[in-house]
C-alpha cells in the first residue's frame, strides 16, 4: 500500500508535467508558428481595429444588414449557450411564432413556409456565424430597399452572396453556408455610400 | 436526406472499420511490449518516466495490488484537480480573473473528470482559468482514459492466462497507454484542429466593437490541445460551455467529421486488440459487429425521428440547438455516436432533439455504455454482458458456461450482476428522488414529460460516465452536484472493481481445451444472443422510466 501510494504521487506528478505542461505548450508552439491567425481566434481587423472573429457570430438585426440567426444568449459569448427548449416546448412555440411575424413584417412578400428553419430556431452555441444561402437571398429585397440600391446594384448584391457562400467542404461534408459577418463586411465595402 | 448525407455516414463507418485493425494491431504491440515504430522515438522517455516514478515495469502484481494502485492514483488526481479549482484565483494563467469555484461544483467536476465522464455543471469560459483547464482537466482527460485501458488489459490478461496469479503492472499499462497511444494521436489531432481554426493561445479575452456597434468579449485559451484528447479519450468535457457546438471548438465540417471519428476510434480498435490478445481475431470481430449493429440501428431510429415533421411547428425540421454548418444529419450522427461511446461531447443541444433521437441517446447510455463505449470501459462493460450471455446460454442448453476455455463460476456471475445493478440502482433511485422533491424540480427548464427526461438523462449520463446533458437542467446546485457526484463514482468504480475481481479469479483458472461440446463465442449465434441479452436487460430495467419520458413526449407530439 505504502509503496503504491508513493508511486501514485510520483507518476501523477510526472504525467501532469507531460500532459498538462509539455503537451499544451508544444501544441501552442506549433500552432503559433504555423497558423498564428487561426490559433489566435481568426480575428478580423478593419482600419486597425479588431471588429470580431470570423468564427464567432455577431448580432445583426438592422434592416440594412443581412440578419443572423436568433440566439439564446443574444450573441454574448460569455458564456455560449442554446435555449435547451424541448421539441414540445410551449415557450419555443411562442418564440418561433413571434419570429415568423417579425420576418414577414420586415421581409415583405415572403410566406411563413418559405422562411428557412435556421432563421426561426436558435443555434446550439448561440454564436453560429452562418446562415444558409437561401436565408441570405431572401433578405436581398429588404436590403435593396433599405439601402436604396438600383436594380443593377441589386444583382451585384446577389452575386456577392454567391462569392461569400462556402460550399460543403470537399463538396460533401457539412452544409452550404454563408458567414453573416463576412457578408456584411463585403456589403459595407461594396456599397459604401448607400 | 440527400445523397451527400448518406455519403458522409457511409464514409464515417467505412473509415471506422478500416482503421480498427490498423490501430488495434498497433495497440497490441504496445501493450504486449513488442517492438514497434514508436519504441525508437519514445523508448527513452518511457524509461525516464519509470525511473522518475520508481516503477519496475516488468514486475507483475495480483489483482488486489493492481486495483489499489488504480484507486490511489485516481484519488490523488481527483484531490489535485479539486484543490486547483478552489484556489484558482490565487494562481497564475487566469487573465479573465475568474473567482474560486464553489466547493461542491469543484468536487463534482473533479470526480467527473477523474471518472472519464466529464459531466459539466459549469460553463468553461466563465468558470475555469487556463491553468485549471490545462494542468487539471487536460491531465485527467489523458489519465482517466489510460485508466480505462488498463482495466481492460488486466481483464484480458485474466481471460487469456492459464493458472496465473498476476494481471500485469498498472503503472506500466498506464504509462504505455498515455505515452504511446493517447499522446501521439492527440498531438497530430490537435495540430489539425488548430489548422482549421480551433484556438490555441494564452491571450486575455478579446473585447471587440462589432460591425453593428455592440460590445462583444471573445474568450481565448489553449483549447485545441484539450479538445483533441477530449474526443480521443472518450472524455467529452468541452473547453467552452456549448462543447463542440461552439465555433472555436469545432469550426468546420472537417473538424466535425474528424472529431466524430475520434470518438469511436480507440474503443473500436480495442476490440481488435482484444481479439489478438486472446489469440482469436474472430472473438474481437464478433464483439465489434454486435456493437456496430446496435449503433447503426440506433442511428436509423434517431435520423427517422429528427427528419420526421414535428406537428407542433409548421417547419419540416427543427434547427433549434443545431448549427448551420453541421445541419441535421451531422448533428444526429454525433448525438448517437457520442452517447454510444461514453464520450458525451455534443455538437448540438440534446435537450432540443426530437423525442426519438433523444431517446436513442438515452438508451445508448442506459444499456451500460457498451456500444463501443468508453476507452477501455466500453469493452470491459461489454464483457459483463458476454459473461451473462454465456451463463444464460449455458443454463438454456445445460452446459457448464465457459468463456475462452475458462469455466464461469458463481463468483464471476455475481460480480457481473453487481457491476450491472450498481449503475441501474443509482439511475432509478436518484431520478425518482429528484422527480418528487422541490430541490430536484426547481432546476428544470422544461415541464411535463420532457422535464422528467431532463432528470433521467442527467443521472443516466453520470452513472454511465457519459457526460452529455439535456442541458436545460440547471445541475450546478448543491443537490445535483452531490447526487451526481455519487452516481459518477458508483458508475465508474462499481464496474471497475468487480471487473478486476473477475480478472483475478479468471486468471487463476485452467484452460480446458476446446471440444465439440464447447459453446462458441465467436459466431453469429452468439452475437445474436448477446444483442438479445443486452436489449432485454436494458429494456426490462428501464422501460418504465423511458415510457414516462421520451415515449410519452413522442405520443403527445404526434397527437
Amino acid at each position: 500500500m505504502k509503496t503504491q501510494f508513493i508511486i501514485s504521487i510520483k507518476i501523477f506528478a510526472v504525467l501532469t508535467v507531460l500532459c498538462g505542461v509539455i503537451y499544451p505548450l508544444l501544441i501552442t508552439g506549433i500552432a503559433q508558428t504555423v497558423f498564428p491567425e487561426k490559433a489566435n481566434g481568426s480575428l478580423i481587423t478593419v482600419n486597425n481595429k479588431i471588429i470580431g472573429s470570423e468564427l464567432i457570430g455577431q448580432k445583426f438585426d438592422s434592416v440594412s444588414y443581412f440578419q443572423s440567426r436568433p440566439s439564446a444568449v443574444d450573441y454574448n459569448p460569455l458564456p455560449s449557450g442554446g435555449s435547451n427548449f424541448g421539441p414540445t416546448s410551449e415557450k419555443l412555440k411562442e418564440q418561433t411564432s413571434e419570429r415568423v411575424k417579425q420576418w414577414i413584417k420586415s421581409n415583405l412578400g415572403i410566406s411563413a413556409e418559405k422562411i428557412p428553419a435556421e432563421m426561426l430556431f436558435a443555434s446550439g452555441s448561440g454564436l453560429d456565424p452562418h446562415i444558409s444561402p437561401e436565408a441570405a437571398l431572401l433578405q436581398v429585397d429588404r436590403i435593396t430597399k433599405a439601402r436604396t440600391l438600383s436594380s443593377e446594384q441589386k444583382q451585384q448584391l446577389v452575386d456577392l452572396i454567391g462569392v461569400v457562400t462556402e460550399q460543403p467542404q470537399f463538396s460533401f461534408l457539412g452544409e452550404a453556408r454563408v458567414n453573416v459577418l463576412m457578408l456584411n463586411l463585403a456589403l459595407d465595402k461594396q456599397f459604401k455610400n448607400n | 436526406m440527400t445523397a451527400s448525407d448518406f455519403l458522409q455516414i457511409t464514409l464515417y463507418f467505412t473509415l471506422l472499420i478500416v482503421l480498427t485493425p490498423v490501430l488495434g494491431g498497433y495497440m497490441y504491440k504496445v501493450f504486449t511490449g513488442e517492438k514497434h515504430l514508436m519504441t525508437f522515438v519514445l523508448g527513452k522517455p518511457e524509461k525516464l518516466i519509470y525511473k522518475l516514478s520508481g516503477i519496475h515495469p516488468d514486475e507483475e502484481t495480483n489483482w488486489k495490488t493492481y486495483t489499489w494502485g488504480l484507486l490511489l492514483f485516481n484519488l490523488i488526481g481527483m484531490v489535485f484537480l479539486f484543490v486547483l479549482q478552489i484556489i484558482q484565483a490565487q494562481l497564475p494563467l487566469n487573465p479573465a480573473h475568474l473567482p474560486n469555484v464553489s466547493w461542491h461544483s469543484a468536487l463534482n467536476t473533479a470526480i467527473s473528470f477523474m471518472t472519464n465522464t466529464n459531466w459539466q455543471g459549469y460553463a468553461g469560459e466563465t468558470t475555469l482559468s487556463y491553468l485549471v483547464q490545462m494542468l487539471g482537466l487536460t491531465v485527467q482527460n489523458f489519465v482517466s482514459a489510460a485508466t480505462g485501458i488498463a482495466v481492460l488489459l488486466a481483464l484480458v490478461r485474466g481471460l487469456s492466462r492459464k493458472s496465473a496469479s498476476t494481471l500485469g503492472n498498472f503503472w506500466t499499462d498506464l504509462t504505455r497507454s498515455t505515452l504511446y497511444v493517447l499522446l501521439p494521436m492527440s498531438i497530430v489531432f490537435a495540430v489539425i484542429l488548430a489548422g482549421e481554426g480551433v484556438i490555441q493561445n494564452f491571450h486575455p479575452y478579446q473585447a471587440v466593437h462589432t460591425l453593428q456597434g455592440t460590445e462583444q468579449v471573445i474568450p481565448m485559451g489553449p483549447a485545441a490541445s484539450q479538445i483533441a484528447i477530449k474526443q480521443l479519450g472518450t472524455n467529452g468535457g468541452g473547453f467552452f460551455n456549448t462543447n463542440s457546438a461552439h465555433p472555436f471548438e469545432n469550426p468546420t465540417p472537417l473538424t466535425n467529421f474528424l472529431e466524430m471519428l475520434a470518438i469511436l476510434l480507440i474503443p473500436a480498435a480495442l476490440t481488435y486488440t482484444y481479439g489478438k490478445m486472446v489469440g482469436s481475431l474472430r472473438q474481437g470481430w464478433t464483439i465489434f459487429m454486435v456493437m456496430l449493429i446496435l449503433l447503426i440501428s440506433g442511428l436509423a431510429i434517431a435520423l427517422y425521428g429528427e427528419y420526421s415533421a414535428n406537428p407542433i411547428f409548421s417547419q419540416s425540421h427543427l434547427m433549434e440547438g443545431k448549427e448551420t454548418r453541421f445541419g441535421i444529419t451531422n448533428s444526429v450522427l454525433w448525438s448517437t455516436v457520442t452517447t454510444a461511446a461514453s464520450n458525451g461531447s455534443v455538437n448540438a443541444m440534446h435537450d432540443s432533439l426530437s423525442p426519438l433521437a433523444g431517446m436513442v441517446a438515452l438508451i445508448n447510455m442506459l444499456l451500460g455504455e457498451v456500444i463501443f463505449g468508453g476507452v477501455g470501459a466500453g469493452l470491459y462493460g461489454m464483457m459483463v454482458f458476454v459473461i451473462l450471455t454465456v451463463f444464460i446460454a449455458g443454463l438454456m442448453v445445460g452446459r457448464t458456461p465457459e468463456l475462452l476455455g475458462k469455466k464461469i463460476g458463481a463468483f464471476e456471475v455475481q460480480m457481473a450482476i453487481i457491476a450491472n445493478l450498481s449503475t441501474s440502482l443509482v439511475i432509478l433511485v436518484f431520478t425518482a428522488w429528484a422527480s418528487v422533491s422541490s430541490y430536484g424540480l426547481s432546476s428544470l427548464n422544461n415541464t411535463g414529460a420532457h422535464g422528467f427526461s431532463e432528470i433521467l438523462y442527467a443521472y443516466t449520463s453520470a452513472a454511465g460516465n457519459n457526460g452529455s446533458a439535456f442541458a436545460g437542467l440547471n445541475a450546478n446546485t448543491l443537490f445535483y452536484n452531490l447526487t451526481l457526484s455519487f452516481s459518477l463514482l458508483v458508475g465508474r468504480f462499481g464496474v471497475i472493481i468487480p471487473m478486476l475481481a473477475i480478472a483475478g479469479s479468471m486468471a487463476r483458472k485452467n484452460i480446458t481445451p476446446e471440444s465439440a461440446g464447447t459453446f462458441r463465442t465467436d459466431n453469429w449465434v452468439f452475437g445474436g444472443l448477446l444483442i438479445a441479452v443486452i436489449l432485454i436487460v436494458g429494456g426490462l430495467t428501464y422501460f418504465p422510466a423511458l415510457s414516462l419520458g421520451p415515449v410519452v413526449e413522442h405520443l403527445l407530439m404526434i397527437k
